[in-house]
């Protein structure tokens, strides 16, 4: 089943984000881990990419504006090709491609520079427009924090968009998924500054919303599948999460918003995410050699 | 020539360029009818996009647009296009997106509206940024030509327009080169530079000058950013002393670029004449007597720099 893959695909990126990210010695695991799902059913179910010729005109666009979970688009960029897994490691470290945010000029495959949040939906407007004056069937994919629609120029984007291009280039190529995950750098959204009510909010902006747990990859293809057929205008997606999912002593912790792992923690979040027991541990690791492999890199990271 | 104002020459000129080059589009953020590219909406309207008053937005579209191979005009005044600067440092300079940004109503010459639609700062932060050049054409001539220069150039620009009339300065037979300065008198007692709407004044407080015995280089800097430091290290050298008249702020214009670059490669004196303080409501030419920046304000600058 195409579930079955894309979760087994999913899991194997957990695992590369925890290992960058003890490796860089900061960065967010936090939104990484709630967003990577969305990512890998974006990457590996859904979007027309070529990784050997990533300028191709007609390539669907995936803007991830909530640019401080670059981790988890890395490990995705990886997977489908565009550069060696093994560059994970040298993320957040000097002469890399993988800066600590998105750098379009840096690394081929990311499409918009982001990190400076509420920037990208403008973008992913501007490149949805650009592709329906230039004929193309190409469709664009903008993956928006929950924190991030507290800045203002989304709310400029969000007026926006249904209206944009109306009637002979109205932007129904483009897809915005909300990684709803509930958390901040601060603190619980609710706590910092609440953005509900959510889908009423969108929904009074003139944009069909669908709402779905953005673990499930059978609700988010489905949400995508329906979003396709939309052809009056954008659709939007909340995508309920869970910040840190996968690794127990970061789920739903504010704390893990921008912390990396040590690299003891990670090898343990790394067993959590796999779903070995400590006690089956060892056994399983001469089993999976490319596990393994990360493992004693971290654990020589860690006696450094 | 008559005398006209850099956006209605801008306006005219993408009337033109649109025609031949189907990639033109431009973005308002309401203030089409003051940007002059309201024709263009009228005659291409599938490639003419009004974002409503929401100037971050307009600025972020224009630059998805350039990434699939538009070429977009985002514009509004200066003041507003600039204040954006954030959205302007990473969606256009940082990706390096291919857009050109039109500041029209630059300086305190637009008078009566005040400070808060005054654009004086706008050089000052665009140069701080990596990637995006700086233009601003001094009369009809050279902005018609560096309009179409900027559809041309591969990367981010901005152009700074004016909104009032700007008498011609440049030869019949000029063509605007990026990064080059234009000789508009020669001397040799003192360069003084102006750029856009004060390059006129320059001239004519040289011919003040001439008649009190002082010989100013005239030289008009359309390209702010970059400097034609060629031209520049060539005057400075022969006069020994550099005064720049602009309608900015004196901190970080066109006179602290010039200042930034002499005082690596080639120390001189240097009198940068521009705003200061706020602007405020007024009549242009009481404005710019006030801030030193008419020809006679000018002359006395220089004079008094040259301490003659």
């Amino acid at each position: 089943m195409a579930e079955v893959r894309l979760e087994s695909i999913a899991r194997e990126c957990r695992v590369q984000i925890l290992r960058m990210l003890a490796h860089a010695g900061s960065g967010h695991p936090g939104g990484s881990l709630s967003v990577i799902d969305i990512l890998t059913t974006l990457y590996f179910g859904r979007v027309r990419y070529d990784a050997k010729r990533p300028d191709w005109p007609d390539r669907d666009r995936v803007v991830l504006s909530k640019g401080h979970a670059v981790p988890a688009l890395y490990a995705v960029l990886a997977k489908a090709g565009y550069f060696p897994e093994r560059a994970l490691i040298t993320l957040r470290k000097l002469g890399s491609p993988l800066q600590g945010h998105p750098d379009r000029t840096a690394l081929p495959g990311i499409e918009a520079a982001t990190g400076s949040l509420g920037q990208g939906l403008s973008i992913s407007l501007g490149l949805a427009l650009g592709l329906r004056l230039a004929g193309s069937s190409a469709r664009v994919y903008c993956v928006l924090g929950d924190g991030e629609t507290q800045e203002g120029q989304v709310w400029e984007a969000a007026m926006s968009a249904p209206k944009l291009g109306q009637p002979d280039y109205a932007l129904n190529n483009l897809v915005v998924i909300l990684d709803y995950n509930k958390i901040q750098l601060d603190n619980f959204v609710k706590k910092v500054l609440d953005i509900e009510p959510v889908t009423a909010k969108w929904q009074s902006f003139g944009w069909p919303v669908i709402e779905i747990d953005g673990h499930d990859i059978a609700q988010i293809t489905k949400a995508l599948d329906q979003a396709e057929a939309t052809t009056v205008g954008p659709t939007f997606i909340v995508a309920h999460t869970v910040k840190g999912k996968g690794v127990s002593f970061m789920e739903n912790d504010p704390e893990w918003h921008g912390k990396a792992p040590k690299p003891g923690e990670a090898i343990k979040a790394i067993r959590e995410v796999l779903g070995i027991t400590e006690g089956a541990w060892e056994d399983y690791l001469k089993t999976d050699s490319a596990t393994r492999e990360i493992v004693t890199e971290l654990s020589a990271l860690e006696k450094k | 020539m008559p005398a006209k104002a850099s956006r209605a020459a801008f306006g005219e000129a993408l009337l033109d360029l649109g025609a031949r080059d189907e990639r033109i589009v431009t973005l308002d953020a309401d203030l089409s009818k003051s940007t002059m590219t309201v024709n263009f909406a009228k005659r291409y309207p599938g490639r003419a996009f009004n974002l409503g008053i929401a100037e971050s937005n307009m600025i972020g579209v224009a630059a998805g647009l350039a990434l699939t191979g538009r070429i977009p005009f985002a514009c509004s005044f200066a003041c507003f296009i600039v204040g954006r600067f954030e959205t302007i440092r990473i969606s256009v300079a940082y990706t390096n997106a291919n857009l050109k940004i039109v500041g029209t109503h630059s300086g305190i010459a637009i008078g009566e509206d005040g400070y808060s639609q005054m654009g004086i700062e706008d050089i000052a932060c665009i140069r701080s940024l990596p990637n995006i050049g700086i233009v601003q054409p001094a009369d009809e001539l050279e902005t018609k030509q560096a309009i179409a220069y900027a559809v041309e150039h591969q990367g981010p620009l901005y152009l700074r327009l004016t909104r009032q009339n700007l008498e011609p300065v440049c030869p019949p037979d000029y063509r605007f080169q990026y990064g080059r300065w234009l000789v508009l008198r020669k001397g040799h007692d003192v360069t003084l530079i102006g750029s856009g709407g004060t390059v006129f004044n320059c001239v004519e407080a040289a011919k003040r000058l001439e008649a009190d015995g002082i010989s100013a280089e005239v030289i008009n800097a359309a390209c702010i950013k970059p400097l034609d430091e060629e031209l520049l290290v060539q005057s400075a050298g022969k006069t020994g002393h550099v005064v720049t008249a602009e309608d900015h702020a004196v901190a970080g214009g066109l006179g602290g670029a010039v200042a930034e670059f002499l005082t690596d490669v080639l120390p001189t004196p240097i009198k940068r004449l521009g705003v200061h303080g706020f602007g405020e409501s007024g009549d242009a030419k009481g404005l710019y007597a006030k801030h030193g920046l008419d020809p006679a304000g000018i002359a006395a600058g220089v004079k008094k720099f040259l301490h003659r």
